[in-house]
């Protein structure tokens, strides 16, 4: 571009390299306080609230009380590690948006084992079956589209959205007709009574074994994606399909494999959902924590760790809102407002980290 | 790992000003321990649902500003059934002069049972949840909260669980849309009398088919019938309690199909405004949809549930037991239609209505009269029923007796799931 005989334009983008990490952190929390401060001028001007009450409900809605400390833990472990399972996808560029459907049909294959087998095998037995069906059924569902974009280059997009609507319909069709009471078109709580095949409490605590395994496995998966040979292969099919080729890695070995870990994982969900949460299935198992969980992987830059800051943080804005239309008597979308307003501040200030505006004057550079 | 530590340090410190914040606002802990003493001495076996609503007065009664009454609602006031119970609930805590605790748009899910024990944290001495699906959470919250009264709409597993502060409630809905069907079969007899090119077919757009939606339709049907003998019905089902698009889809179906009237058991909004853009009747549940529906509206039939959210807030104040079943009615002002839309309905409609309510109360019109149903071209003289819910469907209860089928007195919810001759289901598979 050439100064003196174009006008340039009032600002341009350009990116810029990574700044130091305080200055990264430093721009998220303006980012924070900024959303907290359009979103109470909104609060102020549309429902004549004081703000900081609101807040303040907001973050007793979300840690107000133990049992809301618990709730929240258990709500971001479901939503983490859903995160982490479509994560090796992700890095590799696949855009798996199928993890709805994954956790589901995990979440399904469960059910229908405590629910046919409950009480007629001993509990061990039960829990590995109940595991291993989760884990197989989330693993296929992985597989069907990892197999055609494979073998076939499909759209994994739109392969694995479609995918969902398979799972809901084939649990829909399912729950409708074991349904109890008869045409109900709901199983309810599987095994009330008994308890046969529900994730013991410890202590008074039913979520801690969740919690813990959930744990466990963001650990394992970011150790298998940072340490590991196989870790190493996504990144670079991520990167570039061509280089991995010719550095000798089966391109579609690595996809496939990668896709059924990702299922796997995603049938893990289901189970401690179905088993160690709920007892019971339902089209809204999954609460739409498939994808969520891809805003939740990409804002933590696709490192499982980070997801733990960034799933927790969706799951307080959720909680906390929730409690605003409860003691406010507003409307649950106010609630929504205030999030979406948190979350477009969040998301929109990755741009300010990686990209500089530079206004026109030419003189002197402006410093990266 | 170091911006890890970081950032886990500034929000721990965010939540320990949270905790503090937070403690401030937290409701003192409930006082309902001797009603549910008095409770636990109380029998829960009965087998017919109760009705009444006089609950004596006790002289240490509560105070009814101690009390707090918190509802769990399915959607918020978009929709037409949880926006009936709303009403009722504010009603209901206003007139008894309690704390009101709501929370809306709770799936059924575990976040029922959370929501629950939330409420209970939060000083909650009497929890109502209002949808089908939300029970067995309620059940699950009611196990471990001996000391708080638990109710439930439209479920059926209270009479059998003999916990005794778990209770379902519901209504005579039945007789309601009868009436509303009796408003109805009067505009198809001006219909037809106008233009004797008018079939008589009427249409209805059901969720399930679950007992409550066979129940609704076929009462509502038979009103239509004791007006219009000829009259022949179409059901098309959802396979969902809410849902606008596939409810306004399934309405415009029947309608396409010939139906000259329709009604509804689905929550949305859906049906009315299919019936409006078509200029179809429209007679609508849960509440009047005249406003968005003008010249198509006739009546509608609802369940006010305020006089058994008094009559649960009553009961806990004055240390009595509350019913495991309870069945409102008529009489109980539970079973209520709204006012009748003149510009819509047929000219004497309103008289006609108050003719058979009369008949219905003192007990000349049984609804479920097996004089006029016949199953595959045979009366209906003996039934049994499925009452007491389990995974088999087992038939345990004989409904029909003295010439008519004992619709919720054997257990409030519906139980009446008999598919009778003149009405034709289009898509049975939900």
């Amino acid at each position: 571009m050439n100064n003196k005989t174009h006008k340039e334009p009032l600002f341009h983008i350009s990116r810029k390299d990574t700044p130091v990490w305080w200055k990264r952190f430093g721009i998220r929390i303006i980012a924070v306080i900024l959303a907290l401060i359009v979103s109470g001028i909104i609060t102020l001007l549309l429902t004549k609230l004081n703000p900081i009450d609101v807040y303040l409900t907001m973050i007793d809605g979300a840690v107000g009380t133990t049992r809301r400390i618990w709730a929240l833990i258990q709500k971001t472990a479901m939503l983490l590690i859903i995160a982490v399972a479509i994560t090796p996808a992700f890095r590799m560029r696949f855009w798996n948006i199928g993890a709805e459907g994954q956790v589901l049909i995990g979440g399904f294959a469960t059910a229908v084992v405590m629910l046919k087998l409950g009480g007629k095998v001993p509990t061990p037995v039960l829990f590995i079956m109940m595991i291993v069906a989760a884990i197989l059924a989330g693993a296929v569902w992985g597989f069907i589209p990892a197999f055609f974009k494979a073998k076939s280059n499909t759209n994994e997009t739109l392969f694995t959205l479609m995918m969902n609507y398979v799972a809901i319909q084939l649990i829909g069709y399912f729950v409708l007709e074991w349904s109890v009471p008869k045409g109900s078109g709901q199983i309810g709580i599987i095994n009330q009574k008994t308890q046969e095949g529900w994730i013991p409490s410890i202590g008074h605590n039913a979520y801690l074994i969740n919690v813990i395994i959930v744990a466990v496995i963001t650990i394992l998966v970011a150790i298998y994606l940072n340490k590991t040979k196989h870790g190493y292969e996504i990144s670079v099919v991520g990167e570039s399909q061509n280089t991995a080729r010719y550095i000798g890695i089966d391109v579609k070995k690595v996809i496939i494999r990668t896709m059924i870990l990702s299922g796997a994982i995603c049938g893990i969900a289901g189970f401690l959902l179905v088993s160690g949460q709920d007892h019971t299935i339902t089209k809204d198992t999954a609460g739409g924590n498939g994808f969520t969980a891809i805003m939740v992987s990409w804002l933590a830059k696709f490192d499982p760790l980070w997801m733990v800051l960034t799933a927790f943080i969706i799951c307080f804005l959720q909680k906390g809102a929730g409690e605003i239309a409860t003691m406010f008597n507003l409307n649950l979308s106010f609630a929504d407002i205030i999030t979406g307003i948190i979350i477009f501040f969040i998301v929109g200030c990755e741009f300010f980290i990686n990209y500089k505006i530079v206004f026109r004057k030419s003189e002197k550079e402006v410093a990266a | 790992m170091k911006k890890v530590l970081s950032i886990l340090l500034a929000t721990v410190m965010v939540f320990s000003l949270a905790a503090c914040g937070g403690s401030s606002s937290t409701a003192p802990a409930s006082e309902a321990a001797p009603a549910a003493e008095a409770q636990a001495e109380a029998a829960v076996s009965e087998t017919a649902p109760a009705k009444d609503t006089e609950v004596v007065q006790s002289e240490n009664a509560m105070d009814p500003s101690e009390l707090t009454f918190g509802f769990i609602f399915l959607h918020d006031e978009n929709s037409t059934y949880d926006r009936n119970f709303m009403d009722a609930a504010k009603k209901a805590c206003e007139n008894k002069g309690v704390n009101y605790l709501e929370k809306v748009g709770i799936p059924e899910t575990n976040e029922c049972y959370e929501a629950a024990a939330d409420l209970v944290d939060r000083g909650a001495n009497i929890i109502f949840a209002d949808s089908f699906g939300h029970e067995s959470f309620i059940l699950q919250a009611a196990q471990e909260f001996p000391e708080v009264q638990f109710g439930h709409a439209t479920g059926t597993m209270a009479h059998t669980e003999g916990l005794s502060n778990f209770h379902n409630a519901f209504a005579d809905i039945y007789q309601g849309r009868y009436l509303a069907g009796v408003a109805a079969g009067m505009k198809l007899k001006q219909m037809m009398d106008e233009d004797s090119s008018v079939e008589p077919k009427v249409g209805y757009v059901g969720a399930f088919t679950y007992a409550e939606v066979i129940s609704g339709y076929t009462s509502w049907f038979l009103g239509v019938r004791s007006i219009v003998p000829e009259v022949t019905m179409e059901v098309q089902f959802t396979g969902s309690w809410y849902d606008e698009a596939l409810e306004k889809e399934a309405a415009q179906t029947l309608i396409n199909d010939g139906c000259v009237l329709l009604s509804q058991h689905a929550d949305s909004m859906g049906a009315p405004t299919a019936c409006e853009e078509a200029g179809v009747p429209d007679v609508s549940y849960n509440g009047s949809t005249k406003d968005a529906c003008p010249n198509t509206f006739i009546v509608s039939s609802r369940i006010d549930w305020t006089p058994y959210f008094e009559y649960m807030i009553d009961c806990v104040l004055n240390g009595q037991a509350i019913p495991a079943d309870w069945c409102g009615s008529i009489e109980t002002g539970s079973v209520v239609l709204t006012d009748i839309n003149e510009a819509v309905a047929a000219p004497g409609t309103v008289e006609k209505v108050e003719e058979v309510k009369a008949g219905i109360l003192d007990g000349s019109i049984k609804v479920f009269d097996s004089a006029n149903i016949t199953v595959e071209g045979k009366p209906l003289d003996s039934y049994m029923a499925d009452v007491d819910t389990d995974p088999n469907y087992e038939k345990d209860t004989e409904a029909v007796s003295d010439g008519y089928f004992h619709e919720s007195e054997y257990r409030s919810a519906p139980y009446f799931d008999v598919m009778i001759d003149g009405i034709t289901t289009l898509n049975a598979m939900f």
